[in-house]
């Protein structure tokens, strides 16, 4: 270790220092080890904090969850309902992994098991890309672009709806699938391969008997995962999914989902005020459910762990 | 740790003091409120800010009930409403500032119905809105607004609505469906009020509202009668001065108890000619005109 | 498998496809098709062509999917940049926008955007960097650290405008901060912490045993063994963590919508304080925020303008990921282990 007498010579002071202080540092390690937790339950706290006006006695639970109607300016009987919310966030997100999940399957099983050396890298790459591009970015294509190309091409009485949203949130989801997705068909041993090869099986068959059944708890979590990310995405789904309260019929239907109302409704709601609070409680809906899906996809992904 | 690692930390720290130090003697004007007015509020901040370096107004949009939240809670020093605040907000202001808000009208602002430019409808009335958009209304196809069927394409009417945030909501909802009236769910909201015009632009069938100086070349103003059957007056800037214009409303700046120093002299700029005539340049309907 | 297969060898993994090379491809053996299967052993059999036909399709459908997300993306850039063309130039980064934000550059914004993401940056990178040592060298295999990992990963699949919420009622209301630069910084810090923890957990973990176990030997302390020897080799990795953050961070909206971004706020056209227009108590402009505005709230603002704003945005975002997959090639390559 030439590198570590090198870099010692210069500033022993600051060295002794650092040393001295090590109880201190880990200490500090150790705290900011825990910061995790404590922002998990801080912001649980703070969000039920936030909706107490709602949560004990502003909002009636039942009605919350099972009316349609969210009026919540209004001056005859204002009324907090989010299940047209809950059922235009789960549409919208089912309809993307529709187009998500052959697609990212699809293309990790690709990148995984069809593709090797540069190709590899440059789509490995493009999705990392695909990735990067902010849900803002998103959003404005698919209210520019994708819009009026959904209107010409199925006669849509307005573009910005339940399909727009889906395609643009199955488009930000695929990369974590393909990611993970990759990630857990690489972690099948290469003896499965080599003893299915050696058996006479193609590729393809490898890929179907073998892999598909080995890596299925990595696959689901891989897909749990882009439904938590699509679940929870606010700014795309505000300016593409048309932002209209109701139960959607069709996939050509504008919806509105959990995220969107919050983003489009906070600024205006009085701090303290019961609209506010509501607000914050379909936060604390929102935070539950990604919690519960991310909870799932790590408990089947401990669940290959635990086979293996 | 590296010594290269450590010096970049100090530099990070150097960057992050010197934007904290940076802060000048600047005064600063939080402006909240309405969409409707954010634009001359943008334009006021501008010109005021050639004018007057030392004084910089930040602007923020997001709805009427935004600013007159900000002004309650204390986070903001003036609001820009397109309504008047409920006497609710002022009791609140009350207790927690003990100073009643103040309120300066700064100008006029005329709703327009906006449709997509090759919509053969030319004029509608209130009614005929209130029938639309209203909880109880039973108007969604446009052959029932007796046009000839198969000159829009699809022939459900798409109603472009606002964010309940917005005062253009509340006050389109209280002079169009009357008061203690709500909306019918189901209409797509706009997240502003460039957000309404532009989506109508795109869409076909669709008809929705939104300030008269919002206009573009893609959608068409539609004259606007207060019955069924009547003559519908246009929305320009001397129907709305004169009150034929049946959706005009004032725009107000909501202060807590009398100005004072900066906040004061930025009030007065805007009163002034000066500041009037950015006003009328944005397609609203400035004060003195309105006399 | 059906047991007639295991009188043929398997035959060799199939090449890539090429271009030109479809399902011919399998004919190469002329004797397939007189069916010499006496004379030669070797020959495919029916099920094996079917197999191979089967294939084929597979990769190329499959190859088909993952082209299927590569051309939106090259298509989507592409139309961007086009549409935004007439107004990129370096005047449009540097100046300030002018006339009712429907003219000039996005100076004001881009800038704002930089000091949330620094800002951000100097508060998430420590606390994330840390907690990946800990979680790496110090945590043992406990129930405790289970969930501590456990935590680290929902906070990563915690909503956006979750944390916005968050922000509101921590920093905004409860620590008095207001809405404010240093508001919209530490939510945003709040949210890209999992990615840190993360990227640095995992270069921390690539550094093989065997260095630690060497440094300890020669009697130096856990912290002196982290600070001296792990740190130095997983820097690459710990970087790319970080640089992830920051396009993390430039690019959310939902976060600082109610922490700290403002609509406009004018900003000095020249000079030190154009560099530093904003105090950590101020409001300040973002340029994902004022794309947002600028699509749904200004009025007269030219599509071109509109995308202008859009290409700068995901080009600031792209080149800094490029960054990274750059330096993280780099480092790799002069990885000596």
């Amino acid at each position: 270790m030439s590198d570590y007498q090198n870099t010692r010579r210069p500033g022993i002071a600051w060295r002794g220092l650092m040393d001295r202080c090590e109880p201190l540092i880990e200490w500090a390690i150790r705290l900011c080890g825990y910061s995790a937790i404590l922002f998990i339950f801080a912001i649980l706290f703070f969000i039920i904090w936030e909706s107490r006006s709602a949560l004990f006695g502003g909002v009636n639970l039942i009605e919350f969850f099972t009316s349609t109607r969210w009026q919540p300016t209004s001056e005859v009987r204002p009324e907090y309902g989010i299940l047209a919310l809950i059922v235009g966030t789960v549409c919208v997100t089912a309809l993307a992994m529709l187009f998500a999940v052959p697609l990212g399957l699809g293309a990790a099983v690709f990148i995984s098991e069809f593709c090797s050396g540069k190709p590899k890298e440059i789509l490995k790459i493009v999705i990392e890309l695909l990735a990067a591009i902010p849900s803002i970015v998103w959003g404005f294509i698919g209210y520019m672009v994708l819009g009026p190309i959904i209107m010409w091409t199925t006669g849509a009485a307005v573009g910005v709806n339940m399909l727009n949203g889906s395609i643009i949130l199955a488009l930000m989801s695929v990369p974590i699938i393909v990611s993970v997705g990759e990630d857990s068909l690489k972690a099948v041993p290469d003896s499965f391969r080599e003893a299915a090869l050696s058996l006479g099986a193609s590729r393809w068959e490898i890929v179907y008997r073998v892999l598909f059944p080995a890596a299925k708890n990595g696959l689901l979590a891989a897909v749990l995962l882009g439904v938590g990310r699509a679940i929870g995405e606010t700014m795309a789904v505000l300016m593409c999914t048309g932002h209209a309260v109701q139960i959607p019929r069709s996939p050509l239907d504008p919806v509105r989902t959990l995220t969107a109302t919050i983003a489009s409704e906070l600024g205006e709601a009085v701090s303290g005020g019961i609209h506010y609070g509501a607000l914050f409680l379909i936060g604390l809906v929102l935070f539950v459910m990604t919690f519960a899906v991310n909870l799932a996809a790590d408990l089947v992904v401990k669940g290959i762990r635990n086979e293996q | 740790m590296t010594p290269q690692m450590d010096f970049s930390l100090i530099i990070l720290t150097a960057l992050v003091c010197g934007c904290g130090d940076s802060h000048q003697s600047a005064t600063a004007i939080r402006n909240e409120g309405s969409d409707t007015m954010v634009n001359i509020a943008q334009a006021w901040a501008e010109e005021y800010n050639q004018k007057r370096q030392d004084v910089k107004v930040q602007v923020l949009g997001g709805g009427s009930g935004v600013g007159i939240a900000s002004l309650i809670d204390g986070n903001c020093d003036m609001a820009n409403t397109s309504r008047k605040m409920k006497p609710d907000e002022v009791k609140e202001v009350e207790e927690k500032h003990a100073a009643k808000p103040q309120e300066i009208i700064v100008g006029y602002d005329a709703l327009a119905i906006y449709v997509h430019k090759g919509n053969p409808l030319d004029s509608i009335s209130l009614e005929e809105l209130a029938d639309l958009y209203g909880e109880n209304g039973t108007l969604t196809k446009w052959s029932e607004l007796e046009l000839p069927l198969g000159s829009i394409k699809n022939d459900r009417i798409v109603r472009i609505n606002r964010q309940s945030s917005s005062g253009t909501y509340f006050y389109f909802r209280e002079t169009v469906l009357g008061k203690g009236k709500d909306m019918k769910l189901g209409s797509v909201d706009a997240n502003g009020s460039k957000d309404a015009v532009s989506l109508i632009s795109r869409t076909p069938g669709a008809i929705g509202y939104s300030g008269m100086g919002y206009a573009t070349d893609e959608v068409k103003m539609l004259l606007v009668s207060r019955r069924r059957g009547e003559l519908g007056v246009a929305p320009t800037l001397e129907n709305a001065r004169n009150g034929t214009y049946p959706i005009t409303r004032p725009l107000q700046i909501y202060v807590i108890g009398k100005p004072t120093g900066a906040v004061k002299e930025y009030l007065d700029w805007i009163l002034s000619p000066e500041g009037q005539e950015v006003v009328l340049q944005l397609g609203y309907v400035p004060l003195e005109t309105n006399k | 498998m059906s047991s007639e297969d295991n009188f043929h060898p398997p035959s060799p993994p199939a090449p890539l496809p090429q271009a030109g090379e479809g399902s011919s491809g399998t004919d190469s053996h002329p004797r397939a098709g007189e069916g010499c299967v006496g004379t030669n052993p070797f020959a495919p059999s029916p099920l094996e062509n079917r197999k191979k036909i089967k294939e084929t399709i597979a990769q190329w459908i499959l190859g088909a999917v993952a082209v299927a997300l590569v051309v939106p993306v090259v298509l989507i850039l592409g139309y961007l940049v086009v549409k935004a063309w007439p107004v990129l130039s370096v005047s449009f980064v540097f100046d300030n926008p002018e006339n009712r934000m429907t003219a000039g550059g996005i100076w004001a914004p881009l800038v704002g955007t930089f000091f949330l993401v620094l800002i951000s940056l100097a508060a998430a990178a420590p606390v994330g960097i840390l907690a990946g040592v800990y979680l790496n060298e110090f945590a043992r295999d406990n129930w405790f650290t289970r969930s501590v990992n456990l935590a680290v990963m929902n906070l990563a699949g915690v909503p956006s405008i979750v944390h916005g919420l968050f922000g509101v009622g921590a920093f905004v209301l409860f620590m008095g901060l207001g809405r404010s630069l240093l508001a919209a910084s530490l939510t945003l810090a709040v949210m890209t912490l999992p990615v840190i923890i993360t990227s640095t957990r995992e270069a921390l973990a690539s550094v093989p045993m065997s260095f630690r176990e060497a440094c300890w030997n020669m009697g130096a302390t856990r912290w002196q063994t982290i600070r001296t020897i792990v740190l130095p080799n997983s820097i690459s990795g710990i970087l790319t963590g970080v640089i992830l953050q920051v396009s993390r961070a430039a690019g959310e909206t939902a976060p600082i919508l109610f922490t700290g971004a403002v609509f406009f706020t004018p900003v000095d056209p020249s000079g030190w304080s154009s560099f530093f227009p904003y105090g950590l108590d101020d409001r300040c402009m973002a340029l994902s925020m004022h794309l947002f505005t600028l699509a749904t709230q200004v009025r007269g603002v030219s599509d071109e303008y509109l995308y202008g704003t859009a290409v700068v945005l995901v080009g600031l975002v792209l080149l800094v990921n490029g960054a990274s997959i750059i330096l993280r090639g780099y480092l790799r390559s002069r990885k000596r282990w």
